[in-house]
């Protein structure tokens, strides 16, 4: 660099593509050409296209009129539209929480002083790592009607009698996809977590231990409250994946039996796709969109909520 | 922002001696055993079923089902020389690194841009991206598919590279604001003041420092890409073209008999690649994640 600075004229004319190249606002626009442009073109273009393919009866293979409300009326008068709703809701609400109970804990057995610490904390991560698909098809096979391995040490242990029908029974089903997806999510919360904990000084903990407070009261009234902006932000992302999941679904019941375990998603893919009512699958997609701007701004609240808790600083 | 340096600090020994060892072992030890051996469970019986001759799988009376007597190297055989299933697997190499690269790039721009040169507007940029990252792909493949087909890349690997990026781009400028964000502005100056260009600082001072964020954006991105289902389920349609995770799922699964071994090697050999990978960079990884929940 040195000899570069060396063989130049000490003064150099500003010709006008280097004042184009020095000039921050003209070059901040620049640099960000590249990122617009994808984004504009494939997100904000496709999301604006799907609210007006909301409107209208497309189809594939031929463009549709806007036939305004209709596909929403028609879907506020359809049951299983109502029935995937709560299925979304219920699942999303199910498997957050358990995520979260689960993740927790994780992360504070994580938190303690053990051996091969890092090798545990590795390993943890690695349902989240791998493929969604890939996972799941290994469920398929652990919920297998007949040859389930959870069936069989279950009847080895004396505990039922006969294998379980895990994705043929309506209740059953919910409750398999639920346990997929809180195994594939604890490993995410409880990692973030366990970061959010380690910036919590032990010293509060040693403090609090001389006062007399038990080990209840210091999780309660130090780790909860010093955790909160983490967790607010770690479960918004966990909600908005599980809300709009689709992949877990598809491969082990594709919405089935009886559609209890269609979702949203799968739903809207189902009309659009297989269906060709690209139409109404985007209506479904719309009639998400209220529920994951809930999700943000509760997110944005807490982001909010983070700032005086760390004492104003950003 | 000092990220990975106080994310591996261990604070968490401070107390520990007021637990004793039996109490610890219930408390502590136990449950994170249980946890391991749920998390792990999977791929456990993913890879002894991919080994497993067809005779065992559902032999459970004869054969122990969590053993394998004699181990076979069959149902890989199958996958990989009677099915398209190598050229899926470089399909979403291919893919995955095309839109890694294009990502990182596109990403290391907007990111300066954001955060060191300060246009105007670009507080309202830098939320606008992090909103981005925040859409869906369930809400955006019916009108991507029909801007894919209108555009005429449906059904081919250019369309995923394409694709891609829009849920990269948002997440790595998001990464890699935060990691510019740490390094000091001074060099920079001292770097303008020495008459260096905008340019010049970029590729000279600045990306050099933030070699590992490099590194944990594109690691991510990579994974990201390497296990993304939706776009590539819907926007490609002959076998030559799809994903490791489409290809499994569409053509192996066959509605009369399921190969449980063959599927079973097929999930194992797709998810070894991102395992490798996140196994060299653990930390890297795990700074990404939390580092793009914690900005």
């Amino acid at each position: 660099m040195a000899n570069a600075a060396m063989a130049e004229p000490t003064v150099r004319p500003r010709s006008f593509w280097a004042g184009i190249g020095q000039g921050r606002h003209v070059l901040g626009i620049v640099f960000m050409l590249p990122a617009a442009i994808f984004l504009l073109f494939f997100l904000t273009y496709p999301l604006g296209l799907g609210v007006w393919l909301g409107f209208t009866d497309a189809r594939i293979g031929r463009p549709g009129i806007f036939i305004g409300l209709e596909n929403y009326e028609l879907l506020w008068g359809d049951s299983l539209f109502w029935l995937v709703v709560f299925n979304t809701v219920l699942y999303t609400t199910v498997a957050s929480v358990l995520k979260f109970g689960l993740g927790l804990w994780l992360a504070l057995l994580l938190n303690q002083s053990l051996p091969f610490k890092s090798f545990f904390r590795a390993v943890v991560l690695l349902p989240w790592v791998v493929p969604t698909v890939l996972s799941a098809i290994a469920f398929w096979w652990i919920f297998d009607s007949q040859y389930s391995i959870i069936s069989w040490a279950l009847i080895k242990l004396g505990l039922i009698s006969a294998p379980i029908n895990f994705l043929g029974d309506v209740a059953n089903a919910r409750a398999s996809v639920i346990a997929a997806n809180v195994w594939r999510g604890i490993p995410f919360v409880a990692i973030s977590l366990l970061a959010g904990l380690q910036t919590i000084s032990p010293s509060l903990h040693e403090a609090a231990t001389l006062d007399g407070a038990t080990s209840w009261q210091r999780f309660r009234f130090i780790t909860l409250p010093l955790l909160t902006p983490i967790i607010a932000v770690v479960m918004t992302f966990s909600v908005l994946f599980t809300f709009t999941d689709f992949q877990l679904i598809y491969v082990l019941t594709r919405g089935g039996p009886l559609n209890s375990t269609h979702l949203m998603a799968t739903l809207s893919f189902q009309r659009a796709i297989p269906g060709g009512q690209l139409g109404e699958g985007a209506a479904i997609a719309v009639a998400m969109i209220p529920f994951l701007l809930s999700a943000i701004l509760f997110s944005y609240f807490g982001l909010q909520r983070r700032k005086w808790q760390q004492g104003g600083a950003d | 922002m000092t990220r990975a340096s106080d994310e591996m600090t261990d604070h968490s020994s401070g107390m520990s001696y007021l637990n004793s060892l039996p109490r610890r072992l219930v408390t502590t030890i136990l449950p994170l055993l249980v946890f391991v051996f749920v998390l792990l469970f999977p791929f456990y019986w993913m890879a002894i079923t991919a080994i497993k001759p067809n005779f065992q799988l559902t032999d459970y009376n004869n054969y122990s089902p969590l053993w394998v007597v004699q181990p076979t190297l069959d149902h890989i055989n199958y996958l990989l020389f009677q099915t398209s299933y190598p050229s899926w697997l470089w399909n979403t190499i291919y893919i995955s690194v095309a839109a890694t690269f294009i990502s990182l790039v596109t990403s290391v721009f907007a990111a300066y841009a954001i955060e060191r040169l300060r246009f105007t507007g670009s507080r309202w940029v830098g939320l606008a991206i992090f909103l981005a990252y925040l859409v869906p792909p369930s809400i955006l493949f019916i009108p991507l598919a029909i801007l894919v087909f209108g555009i005429g890349i449906y059904d081919t690997k250019l369309a995923l590279i394409l694709i891609y990026p829009t849920f990269l781009v948002p997440f790595a400028t998001w990464l890699l604001m935060g990691y510019f964000r740490s390094i000091p502005f001074e060099l920079e100056e001292c770097a303008l003041v020495d008459g260096a260009s905008r340019w010049q600082i970029l590729v000279k001072v600045l990306l050099p420092l933030s070699v590992p964020g490099l590194i944990s954006a594109g690691i991510f991105c990579f994974t990201l890409s390497w296990n993304e289902f939706i776009y590539a389920l819907t926007f490609i349609q002959s076998s030559e073209n799809k994903t490791v995770p489409v290809g499994v799922l569409t053509e192996l699964v066959r509605s009369d008999v399921y190969e449980w071994g063959a599927l079973m090697a097929g999930a194992l050999i797709g998810s070894l690649p991102v395992v490798i990978l996140y196994s060299f960079f653990v930390d890297y990884y795990v700074s990404s994640m939390t580092g793009a929940v914690k900005e």
